[in-house]
């Protein structure tokens, strides 16, 4: 643990202290460890408190052949003095470690930004390859930058040489020797990193010496070398931030936490079914390990026998939990309608991606709201709640537990590509502040002469759970239409009428429990309502704010509850003379409001795999406003 | 689980108030019948019972069970017992299937629930046809079967349940006929077996398949057609005037005619259920040349997955606090005493 005002001794003191934010994007080869250098350069740099948010952008290749332009995997990260909501338009420092690096990332730099460039990789094959005629290290056409042309790959060698590595090997450091440099240009902590690294190679010390004597080296270069102007050392202040624990967390991390937190609030284990798909998996590895918290995990042979062995486990008494993407939610969609029909609480965990059919993988997307609130067939309603953050995932996950067990319905918590991969500081939350909601399963026999009706409803109109094993309350239920209290099953007419009411205004009811919508930024009556639900938050956000300094009337609302909306929302929204959506799909949050509220909302649509960037919600501001 | 505490029921108490729905005559009649006689000579509670099953005919099954019942979408119940039996080992899980359902639509999640071993009884009711859905041709059906969808006759090869069964790696494979008395002994077999217990059922669907097995079924036929098999006995049949033998040089099965009730003069095998190699070419052997094998054909239990995972969990989790904010704060995290600097 460090203290965020130990960070600076008196030795490092010189470095002027600034304000502000800085955008580094570290982008190579999918080979160079590009993740793993943003990774702990994002440890780093909220150990020295600064806020920040993390852009991994990598290809769907695993191993994607060296040296290609569609092979570059990259890892951004905006930090600064001040509230920190996007991963940053422009980066202001580029580290390319190959030309296909550079291609696939110059045209992103600031004018005037830094280049640091492995020249050591900027060999006539690796030109060839990504495509560039003459050496652009050489030819001046970068000139619109600042270039730093360093041979990383043979001063990495150089560094490692004591410890006896392989060539290859010893080119395996490169990255650590890069992240080296990065921390010293921004006068970071090498201790975060030296200690992982220990922790990581325990077993094998030599490889951990070698990558910290790199670390160290590339460290030593920036305090030693002489470079010139371009490479000025900085030390941006820390952010002001609550007083407390923080660390930082992803969001398949705090959705994973938050699970476990809200099956601890509901008093019930955990099962999880799930299927490998990208980016879901992580959710999976995560619990896996928590069995200590009655969390079962069983990697399932396909997504619908994920989902269905999870509402096996929430009918038999478990908390049911199931996660995938929207090609694995799609297949889930039959298995959805009969925890609907069958009203067993359970979770579903799209992280949504690029689509449709496989799409884009590892790039993030919005497009499956359609699928979350209508994609099934029959009449089939369920909560759907929207991650804004990885931060804002624990949370969301807690109220996903609790909707599901309170309502006896299966939710839909919807996160993203980008959010699951992204990490952000965030303070520990006392889990005990949470106020616990207790399943109460049912256990009281009939009276004699009685039946138990598995579906006579509470005041909210759940049913109750019955755990099998439990005496005298043997009952079916199935897929079937049912009659409205025995279960049994009832084709006739006015009872599937009342069945599809009851099912619909069950769900409704769920609006009762939920806090009414807020305004995140403005106030009610302005010019331009801004609303945004998903992980557009931080740019919406800082366009709005940025709007807001230039004098205009505008308003950022963020949407949680996607289904069913706050029930203050359709007035709120109608406060406003122009509403805009900005989506990274092709509208569908915008045609849900106007069909729930007759109102004209616009669009504002991105479908590039890349998150909105503040510019262009600023000028989709200005031309709203017009 | 396999609890033999005897805990006396009575039929009645498997019976429920609802109006079974099979068509006149339907061989599903005979086998619930023979599964709510056999559930009170189990020694089990109805409140521990759950049945499952995926869609067609014979997964309306659970409804007519006085216990938990679940019947769930199409192909999948194996999916949902595994779902049940790992959040609750304690209950007794039946799945209801037939040939569509197991092998068509279901035909991976079989597969998975075999391999894995999950300790449930799977009762697969073949009629060789879809008759929910009036009456097409299904996986099982033989080459040649005309039906709605195969008007000159279907052309792909049928799949053979129990072989599918072996072949996928289950540990107790039994076969038999819905009207036949000795279904029971069968059912009672299954559920002796920890493990996944996978029993075929020769069920008559009277409207659109009607007589499909008469060839072994038939009371005339039913001697020289069908061969019951009992653990530590020769393989006999028609009255004991036949038997199997193994031919070891080719590696097959062969009928033999046993004489004066030498048998062992004649070469018959015994029947050894836990011989797997020889289960294989028993659910094999090919009607006409051979009798069909009925009854226990292969028995060796394995370790299940369930009681696998309950161990994995709490050995991992042996020694380790569930203390949740200590999960929360992991990682490298620091502290923010106060404000680092005013707005
Ligand atoms: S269609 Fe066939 S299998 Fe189905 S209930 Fe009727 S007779 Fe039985």
């Amino acid at each position: 643990m460090a203290t965020a005002h130990s960070i600076e001794d008196g030795g490092r003191a010189r470095v002027p202290h600034e304000q502000g934010a800085v955008v580094v994007r570290f982008a190579g080869d999918s080979g160079d460890g590009m993740q793993l250098t943003g990774g702990q350069f994002t440890l780093s740099t909220a150990l020295a408190g600064n806020d920040l948010a993390t852009f991994p952008d990598f290809p769907a290749e695993i191993r994607a052949p060296q040296g290609t332009l569609f092979g570059v995997s990259a890892f951004q990260i905006n930090f600064g003095s001040t509230s920190i909501e996007t991963a940053g338009d422009e980066p202001e420092v580029l580290i390319a470690m190959n030309p296909a690096a550079l291609k696939t990332n110059v045209d992103a730099l600031t004018p005037g930004g830094l280049i640091i460039a492995d020249a050591g990789e900027f060999g006539a094959r690796n030109l060839a390859k990504a495509g560039y005629a003459a050496d652009p290290l050489e030819d001046g056409s970068l000139a619109r930058w600042q270039l730093l042309s360093i041979d990383i790959s043979a001063l990495t060698i150089e560094a490692v040489k004591p410890f006896g590595l392989g060539n290859k090997e010893a080119l395996r450091c490169k990255n650590m020797w890069t992240l080296g440099l990065a921390l010293w240009m921004f006068d970071r902590p090498r201790d975060p990193i030296t200690d992982w690294l220990k922790a990581k190679f325990a077993a094998k010390p030599e490889l951990a010496e070698a990558n910290i004597a790199a670390l160290n080296a590339g460290h030593a270069y920036g305090e030693t070398a002489e470079i010139g102007y371009a490479f000025r050392q900085r030390h941006i202040d820390p952010a002001p931030t609550a007083p407390g624990l923080y660390r930082t967390i992803t969001g398949a991390e705090a959705i994973s936490l938050g699970l476990v937190a809200g099956a601890r609030l509901a008093g019930l284990p955990m099962f999880f079914g799930g299927y490998p798909i990208t980016p879901a998996s992580a959710i999976l590895h995560h619990l896996a390990r928590l069995k200590e918290f009655e969390v079962t995990t069983f990697q399932a042979e396909d997504e619908i026998a994920a989902i269905c062995a999870a509402i096996g486990a929430s009918y038999a008494g478990s908390l049911g939990v199931t996660s995938s993407s929207g090609p694995g939610i799609a297949l889930k969609g039959e298995a959805m309608g009969l925890a609907i029909m069958t009203e067993l609480p359970l979770i579903i965990v799209n992280s949504q991606r690029g689509g449709p059919s496989t799409g884009l993988p590892t790039k993030t997307e919005q497009s499956d709201l359609y699928q979350a609130v209508y994609g099934r067939n029959g009449d089939a309603p369920l909560p759907v709640i929207a991650v804004r953050s990885p931060a804002d995932a624990f949370d969301c996950a807690i109220e996903a537990v609790r909707i599901a067990t309170q309502f006896m319905t299966p939710v839909i918590i919807l996160t993203d590509g980008y959010i699951a991969n992204a990490a952000e500081p965030w303070r520990v939350p006392d889990h005990e502040v949470y106020q616990a909601f207790p399943v109460d399963f049912f256990d009281e026999s009939p009276r004699e002469g009685e039946k138990f009706n598995p579906y006579r409803r509470d005041a909210k109109l759940a049913r109750p759970w019955v755990r099998p094993g439990t005496p005298g309350l043997t009952h079916r239920i199935g897929g079937i239409e049912k009659s409205s209290d025995s279960g049994n099953i009832d084709y006739s007419a006015s009872n599937h009428q009342r069945m599809t009411d009851i099912r619909a205004r069950k769900v409704l009811n769920v609006a009762d429990t939920i806090p009414g919508q807020d305004i995140a930024l403005g106030e009610p009556g302005e010019k331009l309502a801004v609303v945004g639900w998903g992980s557009t938050f931080g740019p919406i956000h800082q366009g709005v704010l940025r709007a807001r300094d230039e004098g205009k009337s505008v308003a950022h609302i963020h949407i949680r509850y996607i289904w069913p909306m706050p029930k203050n929302l359709g007035d709120l929204l109608k406060t406003y003379d122009r509403i805009l959506v900005p989506e990274l799909n092709t509208g569908q949050l915008k045609t849900l409001l106007r069909d729930q509220f007759l109102v004209d909302a616009r669009p504002l649509n991105k479908v590039s795999g890349h998150p909105f960037r503040i510019a262009e919600i600023e000028a989709a501001i200005e031309a709203s406003l017009g | 689980m396999n609890d033999m505490t005897p805990i006396p029921t009575t039929i009645k108490d498997w019976e429920t108030d609802q109006e079974v729905r099979w068509c006149p005559g339907c061989g599903d009649y005979a086998v619930l019948k023979a599964v709510q006689r056999t559930m009170p000579e189990l020694g089990v509670r109805p409140e521990n019972t759950v049945f499952v099953s995926g869609i067609g005919c014979s997964s309306r099954f659970p409804y007519y069970m006085e216990t938990y019942g679940f019947h769930t979408i199409h192909g999948r119940a194996p999916a949902f017992a595994t779902g049940i039996k790992l959040a609750n080992p304690e209950l007794d899980v039946w799945i209801i299937t037939g040939d569509g359902d197991a092998l068509s639509i279901g035909g991976n999640h079989t597969m998975h629930v075999l391999r894995r071993n999950l300790d449930c009884q799977i009762l697969l009711f073949n009629n060789e046809i879809y008759g929910l859905t009036k009456g097409q041709y299904s996986p099982t059906s033989r080459m040649g079967t005309r039906s709605p969808s195969t008007p000159f006759g279907s052309v792909d090869s049928p799949v053979s349940p129990c072989a599918y069964a072996l072949g996928a790696g289950a540990r107790f494979v039994a076969r038999g006929i819905d009207v036949h008395k000795k279904l029971p002994e069968v059912l009672k077999a299954a559920h002796r077996h920890k493990g996944a217990s996978f029993v075929e059922i020769f069920q008559n669907c009277i409207v659109y398949n009607d007589e499909v097995f008469g060839a072994f079924t038939e009371k005339k036929a039913a001697a020289d057609n069908q061969i019951w098999l009992e653990a530590g006995e020769p393989m006999l049949f028609a009255g004991g005037a036949k038997g199997i033998i193994l031919d070891k040089e080719r590696l097959r099965l062969d009928v033999v005619d046993v004489t004066d009730g030498d048998w062992r003069g004649a070469g018959v095998i015994v029947h050894e259920p836990a011989n797997r190699a020889v289960a294989h070419m028993l659910v094999e052997m090919p009607l006409g040349a051979f009798p069909m094998a009925l009854g226990v054909l292969y028995d060796d239990p394995h370790p299940t997955f369930d009681e696998v995972v309950r161990m994995q969990n709490a050995q991992a989790a042996k020694g380790k606090s569930a203390d949740l904010q200590a999960l929360i704060a992991k990682g490298q995290t620091w502290q923010v005493e106060k404000e680092p600097r005013a707005e």
